[in-house]
């Protein structure tokens, strides 16, 4: 009878099973995509923060780059590359002089601090691995300059500014007819544990060509390159680059694996080489954590930042924040405007399946009390309606899911590009600010290194349909304890009411 | 057998107490039919729901057989008007989207029978009113007469030993009327039923054993 009784009320009254499925199925489906994307987008921003920081890394310890005190020199000097040639400096040829220099300093973006962070950080026992890297910046400078006897009156005064100019090739006598020609080449460096940790930048990579770092790589002159960067330099294996005025013999080429896009940085060297290179010894620029359970990150950066009081303790989502680009909006976007969306839209169908729920009880007043008066109890009358309620709401759920799942395959069908950035080194204003032209090479080279495009992918999981499954559920609970509240409250002397 | 002690019932209303009953004490004895009659307002339907086991008296007893209506739990009522007690409505008060074998069968789901059985007994029920070709018709697809019939058939597919009709004949014509006096009287004859009408109608209640009058809340025999 509860059966029959069902589907004949369902069937007759399509029109409000209509609009109650139809506004569950909406809400379902709404909150289907907007937690896909948010699903999809946290994945995104996990890309973006492993191709940057690597994989399993659970906190990342930097130092904040002491705010400048005007007029002293301290950090300024050590972070911008300063070119100074002599007078002999070069070969001369036809009135111009050859010059080339490569300077490895320490990123604009970021400072170096002692690597006694590292140890300190290693001898936590809620710390599963750390590893030390030094971030840094190779300027190479190179070109010709006109000789002294020769200079007509521009040339030499522009060329010796370079940051006044653009970031790459010169602007003085570019045809050389008395003037001067030069380039200036910037790329970043990374200085990296051979030791193969299992956290840290190259966690996150692919060995395309070559091979990585061994331990006996240790304060040698090998360099593994990004790709994308080996491919833009016409750069390969067992060539040589320059760096910090060394030569360097290329091993490998690496790709990153979680995305498309370029690695956290341009070049990679042997942390002890880099420190020798760039005349920073026992400096590092960042230590990557791993804790050794998952559920106590923030104890573990509890106890890191009161071990290092000076130092600034991230951990991955104080990380995410600092991914910026259209990925960023769109985080801002789905939280907010998406999660309010979709709630207005779940309460208001619940409301619609509420209301119309009851009215219908309302309605069918007499019908209930008439049932009620040859002998239908309570039970039987409130599991009636609360039944009629739960099937509405079951059958707007997999419209809700179906309807759902084509929304998600086709924004996967259209893969929205998301683009952005993940500053390395999580760095405001001071630094950066500080200093004329030099610092815009830094900048650029940063934030170059970690701009990523990325095709938005929503993951269709059982957690999106199980949502789904039970906000249906609960929809149609709601609605039905409300209904069925209703129709046991009706007196079975309703039947009896005269007929208007 | 029915026996009413003193049965008071009063409603609170905005504009004070009404009271719908007023010290009714009254017997009707196993297999009677009685018919009510009186003014509107008078308090007929109000004592076919005492006696109906719809609602409890304020004060005062209402005792059928053994059982003391006015001192029994909800669920208990439900299951005396599941077994023992048919009702007929004035306005049929049948399901509009179940058909007429599916609004008999409503009579018997609270029984606890098989599908089958109930079918078998429904379709039974309905053969009897004569409505075995109607078995699929919905409500909107039978006449005032049709559809009382079958309120009929479910009123007294469950066997019950008692059928009370309000106003069962006010929604029809004279012709229709009869017809539907005329089943009545005879499934009380067959069926050994307590037969209790309300009707305003002289004519159906000429038909009957035994005539009251409710004025007001109060009971008297009519010769
Ligand atoms: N549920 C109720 N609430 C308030 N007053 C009621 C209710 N039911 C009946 N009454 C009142 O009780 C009196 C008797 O009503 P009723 O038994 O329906 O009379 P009848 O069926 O003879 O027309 C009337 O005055 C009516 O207004
Ligand atoms: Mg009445």
């Amino acid at each position: 009878m509860f059966g029959t009784y069902l589907y004949r009320e369902l069937s007759n009254r399509r029109k409000q099973t209509a609009i109650i499925a139809a506004g569950m199925a909406l809400a379902i489906a709404l909150v289907m995509i907007v937690n896909g994307v948010a699903a999809g987008v946290k994945d995104a921003q996990a890309t973006v923060l492993a191709s940057v920081y690597g994989v399993g890394t659970d906190i990342t310890i930097t130092q904040d780059p002491e705010t400048p005190v005007e007029g002293e020199e301290g950090t300024a000097q050590q972070q911008q590359p300063r070119f100074e040639f002599g007078a002999d400096d070069g070969e001369t040829a036809d009135g111009t002089t050859a010059i080339s220099q490569s300077r490895l300093t320490s990123g604009i973006a970021s400072t170096t601090f002692d690597a006694d962070a590292l140890t300190t950080a290693q001898g936590l026992d809620t710390v599963a691995a750390a590893t030390a890297t030094l971030a840094l910046t190779n300027v190479s400078f190179s070109g010709e300059v006109a000789a002294p006897d020769v200079t007509t009156d521009q040339g030499t005064e522009q060329g010796a500014a370079p940051g006044e100019g653009e970031a790459q090739g010169g602007r003085g006598g570019p045809d050389g007819a008395g003037g001067s020609a030069f380039e200036v080449d910037t790329f970043t460096v990374t200085g990296i544990d051979v030791a193969g940790e299992s956290v840290g930048p190259l966690t996150s990579v692919e060995l395309v060509d070559g091979r990585a770092f061994e331990t006996t790589d240790s304060d040698s002159n090998v360099v593994i390159l990004d790709t994308s960067y080996a491919t833009t330099s016409s750069l390969a294996v067992d060539d040589t680059l320059e760096i910090g005025g060394e030569e360097f013999t290329i091993i490998g080429t690496v790709t990153s694996t979680s995305s498309d896009a370029t690695t956290a940085s341009n070049t990679y060297i042997p942390l002890d080489t880099a420190q020798r290179v760039a005349d920073l010894e026992g400096q590092i620029s960042t230590v990557y954590v791993q804790a050794a359970s998952s559920t106590d990150i923030a104890a573990v950066q509890a106890s890191l930042q009161t071990a290092l009081p000076d130092a600034s303790v991230k951990t991955q989502e104080d990380l995410a924040s600092s991914v910026s680009g259209s990925l960023s909006t769109a985080s801002d976007l789905v939280g907010k405007l998406g999660t309010w969306l979709s709630i207005i839209v779940l309460a208001a169908a619940f409301l619609i399946s509420v209301l119309l729920t009851t009215s219908g009880v309302a309605r069918r007043t007499r019908e209930f009390g008439t049932l009620k008066a040859i002998g239908w109890s309570n039970g039987a009358v409130v599991r009636q309606v609360a039944g009629e309620s739960l099937v509405q709401g079951a059958i707007g759920g997999v419209i809700g899911v179906v309807v759902g799942l084509l929304g998600i395959l086709s924004i996967n069908l259209i893969a929205p590009v998301l683009s952005a950035s993940a500053v390395a080194t999580t760095v405001a204003g001071p630094g950066a600010g500080q200093g004329g032209g030099g610092n815009r090479f830094g900048d650029a080279a940063t934030t170059a290194a970690a701009t990523t495009d990325i095709a938005l992918q929503i993951p269709v999981t059982f957690g999106i349909i199980g949502i789904a499954v039970a906000l249906a559920i609960a929809g149609g609970l709601i609605a039905g304890a409300f209904g069925g509240w209703r129709a046991a409250r009706l007196r079975p002397a309703e039947a009896l009411r005269s007929v208007a | 057998m029915y026996e009413l002690n003193e049965l008071t019932k009063t409603y609170e209303t905005k504009r004070g107490t009404v009271t719908a009953l007023n010290k009714v004490s009254l017997t009707i004895p196993t297999g009677q039919m009685v018919a009510i009659q009186g003014p509107t307002g008078g308090g007929k339907s109000t004592l076919l729901q005492m006696l109906g086991a719809l609602e409890r008296p304020t004060s005062g007893t209402v005792t059928l057989g053994d059982d003391e209506l006015s001192k029994m739990p909800d669920s208990r009522l439900a299951e005396i008007r599941a077994r023992t007690i048919g009702f007929v409505f004035q306005g049929f008060n049948l399901i509009p989207t179940l058909t007429a074998q599916e609004n008999v069968e409503t009579a018997l789901a609270p029984l606890g029978l098989s599908s089958a059985d109930r079918k078998s007994r429904a379709t039974a029920a309905l053969e009897k009113v004569g409505l075995g070709e109607r078995l699929t018709h919905h409500p909107s697809e039978l006449s005032g007469g049709q559809q009382q019939r079958v309120a009929i058939a479910r009123a007294l597919v469950k066997e019950p030993t008692v059928l009370l009709a309000d106003e069962p004949t006010g929604n029809l014509d004279e012709q229709t009327r009869d017809e539907i006096m005329e089943l009545l009287e005879g499934l009380w004859r067959d069926q050994g039923l307590t037969l209790i009408i309300v009707t305003h109608d002289s004519a159906v209640a000429k038909r009957a054993e035994r005539r009251l009058t409710l004025k007001h809340g109060a009971v008297t025999e009519k010769k």
